[in-house]
């Protein structure tokens, strides 16, 4: 069988809307319907009538090697496309894979849509072969999820599932597809997909409320804005940037939200939080007014929430009213839409903040806590300045995408973000091998000339390894640097700093030559050990077209600095060991 | 351990005298944290199989005190009302109200103060040693209802609300009671005022 799909279709000739006349053409035809050209998946028995009906259809579906990495890999394609991901999985245990990627996706409210298997409806609660209640298991993890019920309506609900993950804040839902519901004769075409009455996001925020927003930030002496990443899936960043730059309002921004405002911008303090920059924590510690968009104050920024901007007034604008005042009281909370609410901002600022001694501040602290580190010749490599060459040899649009851990922070701090939806990471879930199968998603949603380069642990790396084979057989042109310590770097760094250095279950002392392994699976495979062959490898690695694994043996005892202790004050975090003692 | 940079140490930075508390509302030092409180929500819900799964599950993962859940039909087809009484302090119940808001089968919720009219019924069997002229006596000062009797039980219906129940709950405890069973409470805005 060898023949293309397009070779395929032509066989069918003219029929280009052929009736649908089983529930699974039904489910093709309703993500067709809605633009979908790209589904990521893993076939198995009671999925099978849809991959049949797959068989005909123009979309493309790459086959991942695991569950997980068809959910991180669609998840990844919705970040980096702004257009919910497809997935799909049989049903029990390729149901169950798919869960930590959609539980990922909605903990970073990414668009996403997952298709799964299941037993026959009259099987269903016999605990049959391969039964699983999907539906019970993805309810806490999805924005909603449906059981199809006949194969005229299942269409139908896969094109409600597609626009609620993609409508209002975006996230994860799931249609679970009975096989005899998929493989039942469909008499009708699906209705066009649409979101159910009762999901009415806000577009425009209240124009009172955003008046006297609006005057408090205006007022402001020491104003600041925290960029979440509502912004980047709201399309908001030159809103942003327009309004920024216009009231001259220094910007700090979430994890998720790098990206949405350029961090080479004056303006640009880069991200807060637990690892984020001494002088991101210093001015959300010290603002008297924040403009906060599309964030839900996740822990890991806040820090303890009773030194959270303790003297500031909060203006909140979020589409989702549930997460206004959810961490973070609201003093001004604006519901909509974050582009339309940025607009409605800018119009209605009464004048500039009187903030040039603030500006001057921030500048300061920029200067007193640099992120600079040290390079000795005689010393092991640096993680940090792989990340930064790596930044140097490619263009601003560069993909990144990482697994979790200390790798994942030094992406963050030494990679200069410019662009929207080029940082693809597993935030609110910390999903350790996210890197790799998010890779292979965003090189099926990104342009033609777009690097994307993979930072991955060693350790992370080896939970997805298995989707090197993907990249491979699909031919992806994408870079998987590994930052190898041999330590699940992030928990020994805690051991070192809370539990007296006792390294319980995170050293490695040995890893795979990763090299080797990418050369097992068919891709180009290198190791570098100093200096000097970094920057080689990365051009041997961005000049091959294909999947390059590049092995960097860095400094196996690097901790991630600056660093604000779990709970601790954003304003009091630690710079380096010595100080994190002090806390 | 390795790696570090360089920067004045915490204590030598300023640092503000202000705080939140556990609800990230900026408060004064010595300002108490918010009291809980009874709280009556009302909710028409799609009827369909697994809502009062979503509803109830979302309760238990995001840590509401639920006291009680009844939920039936309604005038229309296709919907059901969730009648709920919480406890929490005043930002938890708004955070309940706007979670169960977003999910996509809720059609709407609403909480009912003072103008609800709200009723429960319990049902408690006795052990027929006691003397059923007194059970009789204090179901009728309860305003229940002897619903059945037989050789070794008798069992009493209470309508009320949920202090009545209480109340009336209390009172039976003179006689054995060998079991206790509730609905928890429903609840419709009094007047011509819509519930939800």
């Amino acid at each position: 069988m060898s023949e293309t799909p397009t070779q395929r279709l032509s066989e069918d000739d003219q029929d280009e809307q052929r009736p649908v006349s089983t529930g699974a053409e039904s489910v093709v035809r309703a993500l067709e319907n809605a633009g979908v050209d790209t589904l990521f998946g893993v076939t198995g028995g009671a999925i099978m009538p849809v991959y049949d009906a797959l068989y005909d259809s123009e979309m493309t579906h790459v086959t991942m090697g695991h569950e997980q990495g068809a959910a991180h890999a669609a998840d990844a394609y919705g970040v980096v496309s702004g257009d919910p991901g497809v997935c799909l999985a049989t049903s029990g245990p390729g149901a169950t894979n798919l869960v930590t990627g959609i539980a990922d996706a909605d903990m970073d409210s990414d668009p996403l849509i997952a298709l799964t298997g299941q037993v026959p409806t009259s099987m269903v609660g016999n605990d049959a072969f391969q039964e699983t209640d999907t539906t019970g298991v993805t309810a806490p993890v999805t924005k909603e999820n449906f059981f199809a019920q006949t194969p005229d309506s299942v269409g139908d609900d896969v094109g409600t599932a597609y626009a609620l993950a993609d409508e209002g804040r975006q996230g994860p839902t799931l249609v679970d597809l009975p096989k005899d519901v998929t493989q039942g004769d469909a008499d009708r075409e699906p209705a066009p997909a649409e979101a159910p009455e009762t999901h009415d996001p806000p577009e425009k925020a209240d124009e009172g409320a955003v008046d006297e927003a609006a005057a408090a930030l205006a007022n402001a002496e020491r104003p600041v804005i925290l960029a979440g990443g509502g912004v980047i899936k709201a399309n908001a960043s030159p809103e942003l940037r327009a309004f920024a730059r216009e009231y001259e309002i220094p910007v700090v921004t979430t994890m998720p939200g790098l990206g949405s405002f350029p961090e080479d911008d004056d303006l640009s303090l880069s991200f807060a939080g637990m690892h984020g920059t001494g002088y991101a924590n210093m001015a959300v510690t010290h603002t008297d007014v924040m403009l906060a968009v599309g964030t839900r104050f996740d822990d890991r920024l806040t820090g303890g929430v009773d030194s959270f901007a303790p003297e500031a007034e909060i203006i909140h604008v979020d589409i989702d009213p549930a997460e206004i005042s959810k961490n973070i009281h609201a003093d001004y909370p604006l519901l909509g839409d974050a582009e339309t609410v940025l607009d409605q901002l800018y119009e209605a600022m009464p004048g500039d903040p009187p903030a040039d001694e603030w500006r001057a501040q921030c500048q300061t602290w920029k200067a007193e806590y640099p992120m600079d580190y040290e390079t000795p010749d005689d010393e092991p490599l640096k993680p940090e300045f792989v990340v930064e060459a790596f930044d140097e040899a490619t263009d601003r649009d560069t993909i990144v995408t990482t697994g979790v851990g200390q790798h994942q922070m030094w992406a963050c701090q030494y990679w200069e973000y410019t662009e929207p939806r080029t940082w693809v990471s597993s935030h609110g879930l910390g999903t350790m091998g996210y890197g790799l199968p998010a890779a292979i998603g965003a090189r099926f949603a990104a342009d033609e000339e777009q690097d994307v380069v993979a930072f991955e642990g060693d350790g992370s790396l080896l939970m997805t390894v298995e989707e090197l084979a993907v990249a491979v057989r699909e031919g992806l042109d994408i870079t998987v640097a590994v930052l190898n310590n041999e330590y699940v770097g992030m928990v020994r760094q805690w051991q070192d700093g809370f539990y007296e250095g006792r390294h319980m279950a995170s050293e490695y002392a040995w890893c795979p030559d990763f090299a080797k392994l990418a050369e097992a699976f068919g891709a180009q495979g290198l190791t570098v050990d100093d200096y000097e062959g970094v920057p080689d490898a990365i051009e041997a690695a961005l000049d091959y077209d294909g999947p390059t694994v590049i092995d960097f043996h860095v400094d196996p005892q690097e901790n991630v600095f600056p660093m604000v202790p779990s709970g601790g004050k954003n304003g009091l975090f630690a710079m380096n060991a010595e100080q994190l003692e002090q806390l | 351990m390795a790696g570090g940079l360089e920067g004045p140490a915490p204590d030598e930075r300023p640092h503000p005298e202000g705080r939140r508390n556990e609800q990230g509302i900026r408060i004064e030092q010595e300002a108490a944290e918010p009291e809980t409180h009874r709280a009556l929500l009302s909710a028409q819900v799609w009827h369909e199989p697994g809502v009062l799964a979503k509803v109830s599950g979302l309760f238990s993962r995001r840590q509401f005190n639920i006291e009680s859940l009844a939920v039936g039909p309604t005038e229309q087809e296709g919907v059901a009302r969730i009648t709920m009484v919480i406890e929490e302090h005043d930002p938890g119940i708004e955070q309940a109200k706007k979670q169960l808001e977003k999910l996509v089968p809720v059609i709407s919720v609403r909480e009912l103060r003072e103008e609800a009219v709200e009723r429960e019924l319990a049902m408690v069997k006795l052990d027929v040693r006691d003397d059923p002229d007194e059970v009789q006596a204090v179901a009728e000062m309860c305003d229940g209802d002897v619903v059945d009797i037989g050789p070794e039980t008798i069992t009493v219906e209470l309508t009320g609300t949920e202090s009545d129940i209480d109340a009336a709950l209390e009172t039976f405890e003179r006689f054995t009671v060998r079991e206790v069973v509730r609905t928890g409470t429903a609840a419709l805005a009094s007047g011509a005022e819509e519930t939800t």
